[in-house]
């Protein structure tokens, strides 16, 4: 047998895997290289320039998109993670009880339906609500994020309430703490990076939403996806590779920040 | 008096109720503003569309003859629409090749990540997972930069001599294909990985003790052992892929249409809101087929292991 034998190895798979990490990052790498393209066209290079920023920061409908999709994003995440907190106590730490599996497939059932049949579920359903009531603002698209980030955000917080267990909560019940008391010294802080992971990743994934956006949306509501998406089909320009690469910082931000919450488990 | 056992059985029927309160406000949301409404769009498959969109209440199977029929305008017989059959078809090779796509380049992959050492794991785990979570139009529009006509693989052929004009990808079924893998590869690595970083290798050594070949290793001890993580990585990117709209509206343009747009399209210039939802429910159909298959497997081999 070969002397530097390793049962791990298997012809062509380290081959493979590099290339494939080349390829997940080099369009990600052209795009935010010609963001400071200085020529107009997104084929040439002509020279390092910022202007695609300041077009992009000078450009209304540009600002308006980005502060409605921190607004519906900011509600939605914050809302979802308070229900999905509450869902994640009531589906765990507990032995099996009537409805509780109908609990966890109601809970993940946004996440079976291709997004296109929710959107166009929701287009039909709010568009008899705004006829019904005259209300067109940006609560429907509060709502639907909210509904959607529910599952998400529920991930990490079962996750970490399943690692904890009820020894704790007892010692306090037993040294007469109410039960409000007991979840808010005790349940609540041991929760808590479960909680803020589970409310970055919903923030995420609302700013992330293109399709149930494009369809719930009444006019003059674009939020940053859906108007970048206008922009992709109207024709190219490196305004959009500004706005991707401010985007893309952003969200590896977030990642980063999630990813260490999350592995820090004690 | 109340016996010990009914004041424990009191106890337990008022923590079921209170785990019901606390789960109320999620589940409302979910049914207010995910599955109810899909319920509607069933009822609407079934109506007669109205003239500027929207419906008239009135009974009609027509929307559900439409999704593979045509009826014809003079005599009213019906064929085989063969738009809608070539777009059904089309959604659906698309989504098996980029399900066997990703199959093929992220196994491969999972099995790199898992075989590293413990410290550098999560490294190459972050690497993964960062272009999971950056926006999907972005990694789209990344993918369209890269191939379109005056894009990086164009150019540089052209500056080689190997080409003399540039290849056409944009707009076609590869340019879709190509897009599909590239932002749905993180969701059939992710499944594989955790299932890999579980595998015990003290099996693969035992393989090698008795004269199995590398190949024999990986299809009869690691492949079965991952098949889990196989199947629901699988099923990651099959639902989505079969839904997908960003990626063919993007790298598609207007001809190669799939699933997801022609159902927008009945929503908007085709003002056929039946049809739409009809196509909707034909789409959660494939869907819920496809998960059945998955729930079956993955419950015959967590017998099988576990």
């Amino acid at each position: 047998m070969a002397k530097n034998f390793s049962i791990k190895h298997q012809p062509g798979f380290t081959a493979i895997a590099a290339t494939c990490f080349i390829v997940l990052y080099l369009p990600i790498i052209v795009l935010v290289i010609y963001a400071f393209n200085a020529a107009s066209s997104t084929s040439e290079w002509g020279g390092f320039s910022l202007k695609w920023f300041q077009s992009a920061w000078q450009n209304t409908q540009v600002v308006d998109a980005t502060l409605r999709s921190f607004q519906i994003g900011s509600i939605a995440a914050v809302l979802s993670t308070i229900f999905a907190t509450m869902a994640a106590l009531a589906t765990t730490r507990t032995a099996p009880y009537p409805g509780l599996t109908f609990k966890y497939a109601a809970i993940n059932q946004p996440l079976m339906v291709p997004e296109i049949v929710t959107g166009v579920a929701l287009l039909i359903f709010f568009s008899r609500i705004k006829i019904f009531t005259g209300y067109s603002g940006i609560g429907y698209l509060v709502a639907a994020h909210t509904a959607f980030c529910i599952p998400f955000a529920y991930l990490p917080i079962r996750a970490r309430l399943e690692n904890m267990d009820l020894t704790l909560e007892r010692a306090a019940a037993d040294l007469y703490a109410t039960p409000w008391k007991a979840f808010r010294r005790i349940t609540l802080p041991l929760l808590w990076p479960g909680i803020l992971a589970g409310l970055m990743l919903a923030f995420v994934i609302s700013l992330d939403d293109v399709v149930i956006t494009e369809f719930v949306k009444s006019g003059g509501q674009d939020t940053l996806p859906t108007y970048m998406l206008g922009q992709i089909r109207r024709g190219i320009t490196p305004e959009i590779n500004a706005i991707s690469t401010a985007f893309l910082l952003l969200s590896v931000a977030i990642v980063t920040l999630f990813f260490f919450v999350s592995r820090k488990r004690d | 008096m109340a016996t010990a056992e009914e004041v424990a059985k009191a106890a337990e029927r008022r923590d079921v109720r209170d785990r019901w309160l606390l789960s109320a406000p999620a589940l409302l949301v979910i049914f207010l503003a995910a599955t109810g409404p899909l319920l509607i769009v069933l009822v609407y498959s079934f109506l007669t569309p109205g003239s500027y969109g929207d419906v008239k209440w009135q009974f009609s199977p027509e929307a559900w003859i439409s999704v593979f029929l045509e009826r014809d305008i003079f005599d009213d017989t019906l064929s085989i629409a063969a738009a809608h059959v070539t777009i059904f078809l089309r959604s659906i090779k698309l989504s098996v090749v980029t399900t066997i796509a990703t199959l093929v380049l992220g196994f491969p992959t999972a099995y790199f990540m898992a075989t590293r050492s413990e410290k550098t794991r999560d490294l190459w785990l972050f690497l993964i997972t960062i272009p999971f979570w950056t926006n999907l139009l972005i990694r789209t529009f990344a993918v369209l930069q890269i191939i379109r006509n005056e894009g990086i693989i164009n150019t540089i052929l052209l500056k080689l001599g190997i080409i003399s004009a540039p290849i056409q990808i944009l707009y076609t079924d590869t340019a879709i294909l190509i897009g599909m893998a590239y932002v749905y590869l993180p969701l059939m690595v992710l499944p594989i990985y955790a299932s890999m970083e579980k595998l015990d290798f003290r099996l693969v050594e035992a393989g090698y003790d008795l004269y199995a070949s590398r190949f024999q290793v990986l299809r009869r001890i690691i492949f079965p052992l991952v098949k889990p993580g196989v199947i629901a990585g699988s099923i990651l990117v099959f639902i989505p892929a079969l839904g997908a709209y960003v990626t063919p509206s993007v790298l598609g343009g207007g001809k190669n249409m799939m699933l997801s747009n022609l159902i927008e399209l009945q929503f908007g210039q085709g003002r056929n809101w039946p049809l739409g939802s009809a196509l909707s429910i034909a789409v959660m159909i494939i869907v819920m087929v496809a998960l059945l298959a998955y729930v079956r497997n993955a419950g015959r081999s967590g017998v099988r292991h576990g």
